[in-house]
Parts: structure tokens; C-alpha cells; sequence
């Protein structure tokens, strides 16, 4: 099949919007094709998948708690992205988070003032933005790519934690399960649906894309951060610091990163555990991607990803289907829209042998 | 045994998953394509020549069978970047994790088996030398591996292809315009960079330990790909990294044999320790940095 893309005179909108769809069709079909070969009722999985978490008001009140953290990781990320500044260890940044924000229940167990959960809450940005200060420094200082110190840090974060859990933060009474005491009521974040577990996070999360949105689209800040991430020489040029667009990048994301952290534990879990980010930092690059990485893209494609995370629990119940399926849909779905968006700013056109 | 003889006879083992996967990233990005896939592509030929092994008890079929997987996902990555010329750090990371949840999908049923591993010869009387004879008792794969860095750094420096690969990776459009088919070349490399990443993944698996478990790969692919740095882009040096980092990963076992209390999770994290430092180190230096790095590295060739 020979084809030769020519450029668009101007970015195909109709396509923008089609893209992420073409991808979910063309997942849907290869995931069917990849369930079939494992013997495995496909269709009925891939229902499970991807309708069920939509079937009922629990399932879909687990997807809007699940939409905060991914919504918070993903509009931080895509700042970055969009100028150039690529930030793979969101998973590391949101772990530092929790650990900071657990830092308030587990040195003060008995505390009962109001300001706990908000302290936790600053605490963990502080904490996911620090982490992230540490790859900006490395990036500027001694030009160390960022994608690799990222990720490097994140593998590292997953020792702190470990060895936190396995040693001095160790709940005494948790039978030896690696993970801290149960946090206190007041370290809780407060509830926003009653009878669900959906707690203010899913706020923070629509606030930080409000913002996001703002910052990207409307702000000379935001303006800088594009042009420098598509057009670097004409934002040399304009005097844009390539080193100031690092440093906001990476502290932003890695800010947003901690808080998703601090909420998780402070929310669902109550308490630090191992399985405190469930790949959401990688998750929530794909989320990025497929939103466009336009902050309101990334809240619909947030929701999206999230409902193939409870999709998955159900699956692993119903259809016997390893949650690692996720991670091949995740994959498939990034893969699919990599290639659909390419139709954005080309069109396809048979190809014509010429000579040169 | 010394912990120094322990560490000097086990580190070319632990080096190869290692030096056979950055050998392969080293020629992809050599052609300008940077694949941030091998830590997934590893462990989809980790689980699958796990089974293979398990199920045949042939080493050679498991090594084919896992090479040819990561193969598989490689060109998975190839699609989007030559022909849609994605971002390729997006398509790399897709691809990392569609390959890892594959592994983990295919090879659920395994998990925490084992086979058995290839066998060790020793050379003669070199086996024999006091403290250091350990280093010459290895499996074939090892020696395979060896020969493999040395043949790479030739082909780069003294042959026709290796120039042809340098000069696609340096300056695509004057390597278009005499003739050289660029993407058939990338995609060429992609493909080998995946067959050896494949490789990789399956000693990890059914040679160095030998058994399979999700996650077990555990950040050597992300090495291999910081190795490829490390050496500045140059075959013999990103090999001495390889084995600078095998030794370090044998640390944790040293130190536990030896009973000093160190908490073992610190230990675990020194690899990475360790490359965040070497990464900040050998690019500060950026004039020399750019001398040697790839000048087309991630970008997409258009006609």
C-alpha cells in the first residue's frame, strides 16, 4: 500500500474531533482480535470493558473517582508536552505526593484539627513538585535529558515508598502487610456525592484543568510555552528562556502529579499503601495525548480512561480477564491515535511514482 | 568466594540483558529514531520465550520466539513513526505499554515457574587464574554478546552499512538525495534494535533468572536506553557501561551476603541512582555531547 501524506494548508478541526474516535473504534477491534486469540469470550469482555462501568450509578460514581487523579496528572503533563518538555515520571512525582501528605497522619496520629487534610493536600504539591524540581535541575544545569531522570526517579520513588512501608512508617498493628496505620478521620478529604466514594479530588481536578485552560490558551506564560515547544529558534529569538520553560513545566506537572497522590491517600485508600498510583502516572500520559493535549480534550479522554480502569476491575471479575488487559487497550488506544492524528495537518493521497 | 570474586564472575551475566538490549537502541538511534519501547519490548520476549522454554525446554526456540515478538512490537512502533511520522517519545511509550500488558496477559499462567538455564563452559587455563578465573566461566550467550559489541563497533567504523546507517541518522535528506532509502533503512534498524532488545528480555527470563514474573525486567530497559547516552553513541563505550552496570546490580546481593545492614531497597535503587548521575555527568559537557550524539535523533524524515 503506497500512500504519500501531504500537507494541510490549514489543521483539519472535523479531524481534530474525529481522531481520538477512529482510535477507540480501531482499539476496540484489534482488543476484540487479541481476547479472541486468548480463548476468551470477546465480545462479552469487551463489553465488560467498555460499557459496563457505565451500567450503573456505583460503577459510574468508582469512574468519577477514579477521573480525579488521572485529570489532575494529565493537564499538568500536557503542559510539557506541548512545549516539548517531556515529563514520563508523573508516577514517581504523584508517589512523593502521597508519602509527603502521609507524613501529617503518621507523625501525628491523634491530631484532630480541621487544617490536617489541607495540610496534607499543600504538603503533597510540595512534595510531587520537589521531585520534579530535581529533573528540572538536572535538565538545566547539567542538560540531562529529562525523559530518562524522570523515569529513573520514579523507579526510585517506588524504593522510598517500599522501604518506608517495610520499616520506620510500618503500621505495628497491620499484621505485617506493608503499608502505614489507617489515617484519622480529619486527614480524610470530605465527600462531594453521599453514599459514594467521590471526594472533593474530582474538584481540585476540574479547578487545576479551569486553570490549565486558562494558562494554555489565554496567558502570554502559556503562549511562550507553545511557541518554544514548537518554533524554539523563533522563541530564542523573542528571548524566551528555554530553561524557564523546563523549570515551569516540570514543577506544574510534578505540583499537580503530588496532589493526585496526596488525594489518593487522603481519599480511597486512607491510608499509604504499595499500590498507591495504579499506573497513573503512565496512564495519564496517554490521557494527555488523546485529549488533544487541550485542557478540555483531556477532560473528556480523563473520563474515558478512567471508565477502562473500572472497565477492568469488572472484567477481572466477570470475564476473567487479567487487569493487565488495560494496559494493552492503554497501549493500543495511544498507538491508534498517534497514527489518526497525523491526518490533522495531512491528507492521505494515493501515491503517484515520481520521478525526481 | 570473595564478594570481588562473586562480583568479577557474575558480572558479565548480569550485563547482558543489558548490553544485548542498548546494542540494539544503539543502532536504532545511530539511524536517528529514538524507540522509548525496550523496557515493554523486553519484557513481551521475556514472557513469551519463558513459555517457549517451558513448554519446548529449547533454549534456541525461546530466544527465537522472544526475539521475534519484540520484533513484532518494534514494527508496532515503526507504523506511527515512519509512516505517520508520530512523536516518536509518545509512540516509543505506547508501545512500552502495550508490550508490557501483553507480557503480563500471556504470560499470567506461568508466573513463578521456572527451567532450566543454559550451561556454563569454562576456557581452559584461563578459568584456572586466581580471583579473576570466574570471569571466563560463562554460557554461550554471554560470549555471543561479547562478539556481538565487537562486530557492531566495526560495522560502524570500517563498513559500507554502518556508514549508511551513520549517514541517515546524521543528515537524512543528503542521504535521500544520493539514493539511500531512509526509511527502509530506519525501519531495517527498528526491527534489529527489537530482534536484540527480544534478546535480551529472553536471558533475562530463561537464562540470568531463569523465571518469569510481571515487572521482572524491572527498569533495564530504561537503562539500556540511558546507556546509549552513557556511550555517547559509540558502540565500545556504551558496552563498558553495560558491564559498569551489571557489576553495580550484583551490589545488592554482595551486601546482603556480607550481612552489612543496609536497607536492601537502597540498594535496589542504586542502578538508577547511579544513572541519574552518569546522565548529569556526561552531559554537562555539551560541546562534546553534541560532537557525538545523533543529529536527526527523534526527528521524522519527510521527503
Amino acid at each position: 500500500m503506497q500512500f504519500d501524506l501531504v500537507r494541510r494548508e490549514r489543521a483539519s478541526v472535523r479531524m481534530a474531533v474525529l481522531a481520538p474516535l477512529l482510535a477507540i473504534v480501531a482499539t476496540g477491534a484489534v482488543a476484540w482480535l487479541i481476547f479472541a486469540l486468548l480463548g476468551r469470550d470477546a465480545g462479552y469482555a469487551l463489553w465488560v470493558l467498555a460499557v459496563s462501568p457505565f451500567t450503573s450509578w456505583y460503577d459510574f460514581s468508582e469512574v468519577l473517582l477514579k477521573t480525579a487523579p488521572l485529570l489532575l496528572v494529565a493537564q499538568g503533563l500536557a503542559i510539557g508536552f506541548r512545549a516539548r518538555v517531556f515529563n514520563i515520571g508523573a508516577e514517581g512525582q504523584l508517589v512523593l505526593g502521597a508519602i509527603f501528605a502521609s507524613a501529617v497522619p503518621v507523625y501525628f496520629p491523634d491530631a484532630t484539627s480541621p487544617l490536617l487534610w489541607p495540610a496534607m493536600m499543600l504538603l503533597g504539591i510540595l512534595g510531587g513538585a520537589l521531585w520534579a524540581a530535581i529533573a528540572a535541575f538536572w535538565r538545566t544545569a547539567l542538560n540531562a535529558n529529562e525523559i530518562l531522570v524522570t523515569l529513573m526517579l520514579s523507579l526510585v520513588a517506588t524504593q522510598l515508598l517500599n522501604w518506608l512501608l517495610l520499616g520506620p512508617w510500618k503500621d505495628p498493628a497491620g499484621f505485617n502487610f506493608p503499608q502505614s496505620v489507617m489515617f484519622q478521620f480529619e486527614a480524610m478529604l470530605p465527600t462531594l456525592l453521599p453514599g459514594t466514594r467521590v471526594n472533593i479530588s474530582l474538584i481540585f481536578a476540574v479547578v487545576v484543568s479551569l486553570a490549565a485552560f486558562v494558562l494554555m490558551q489565554r496567558s502570554l506564560t502559556g503562549y511562550r510555552l507553545v511557541v518554544g515547544g514548537t518554533a524554539p529558534k523563533a522563541a530564542g529569538y523573542a528571548g524566551f528562556s528555554a530553561s524557564h520553560a523546563v523549570w515551569l513545566s516540570l514543577v506544574l506537572s510534578g505540583a499537580a502529579a503530588g496532589l493526585a497522590g496526596a488525594a489518593e491517600v487522603a481519599g480511597p485508600l486512607g491510608q499509604l499503601q504499595r499500590s498507591v498510583s495504579q499506573g497513573y502516572g503512565f496512564a495519564a500520559i496517554i490521557v494527555a495525548y488523546l485529549g488533544g493535549l487541550h485542557p478540555i480534550g483531556i477532560m473528556v479522554s480523563s473520563l474515558l480512561m478512567a471508565a477502562i480502569y473500572i472497565g477492568g476491575d469488572n472484567a477481572m471479575v466477570s470475564a476473567q480477564l487479567p487487569q493487565a488487559a488495560v494496559r494493552v487497550v492503554q497501549g493500543l488506544l495511544l498507538v491508534f491515535y498517534l497514527i489518526a492524528v497525523t491526518l490533522v495537518r495531512y491528507r492521505v493521497v494515493r501515491h503517484r511514482s515520481v520521478t525526481p | 568466594m570473595t564478594p570481588l570474586e562473586f562480583i568479577l564472575a557474575g558480572t558479565l551475566a548480569a550485563a547482558t540483558p543489558l548490553l544485548l538490549a542498548a546494542l540494539g537502541e544503539l543502532v536504532v538511534e545511530k539511524s536517528g529514531v529514538l524507540n522509548l519501547g525496550v523496557e515493554g519490548m523486553m519484557a513481551l520476549a521475556a514472557a513469551v520465550s519463558f513459555i517457549v522454554a517451558y513448554e519446548t525446554g529449547n533454549h534456541l526456540l525461546a530466544f527465537l520466539a522472544g526475539g521475534v515478538a519484540s520484533m513484532a512490537a518494534a514494527l508496532v512502533f515503526a507504523l506511527p513513526v515512519l509512516s505517520f511520522r508520530a512523536n516518536q517519545v509518545a509512540a516509543g511509550l505506547a508501545v512500552g505499554i502495550l508490550a508490557g500488558g501483553l507480557s503480563a496477559l500471556v504470560g499470567r499462567s506461568y508466573e513463578s515457574l521456572t527451567v532450566t538455564a543454559l550451561p556454563k563452559f569454562s576456557i581452559p587455563l584461563l578459568t584456572e587464574l586466581p580471583v579473576i578465573g570466574g570471569v571466563f566461566r560463562q554460557d554461550i550467550v554471554v560470549w555471543l554478546s561479547v562478539a556481538l559489541a565487537f562486530a557492531m563497533a566495526w560495522t560502524f567504523k570500517r563498513t559500507r552499512l554502518g556508514w549508511t546507517i551513520r549517514s541517515v541518522g546524521e543528515n537524512p535528506n543528503a542521504a535521500h538525495a544520493i539514493g539511500t532509502s531512509v526509511l527502509g533503512l530506519r525501519l531495517a534498524c527498528i526491527a534489529f534494535g527489537g530482534l536484540l532488545a527480544g534478546f535480551g528480555g529472553a536471558y533475562a527470563s530463561t537464562v540470568y533468572t531463569p523465571l518469569w514474573a510481571d515487572g521482572m525486567i524491572a527498569g533495564r530497559g530504561w537503562i539500556a536506553v540511558a546507556l546509549v547516552v552513557f556511550g555517547t553513541w559509540q558502540t565500545g563505550r556504551v558496552a563498558a557501561g553495560a558491564i559498569l552496570f551489571g557489576a553495580l546490580s550484583l551490589g545488592e546481593l554482595v551486601v546482603q551476603a556480607t550481612g552489612v545492614n543496609i536497607p536492601s531497597q537502597l540498594l535496589a535503587a542504586l542502578p538508577y541512582l547511579a544513572t541519574i548521575i552518569v546522565l548529569g555527568l556526561i552531559s554537562s559537557n555539551r560541546q562534546r555531547l553534541r560532537m557525538y550524539s545523533v543529529a536527526s535523533l527523534g526527528e521524522p524524515f519527510r521527503r
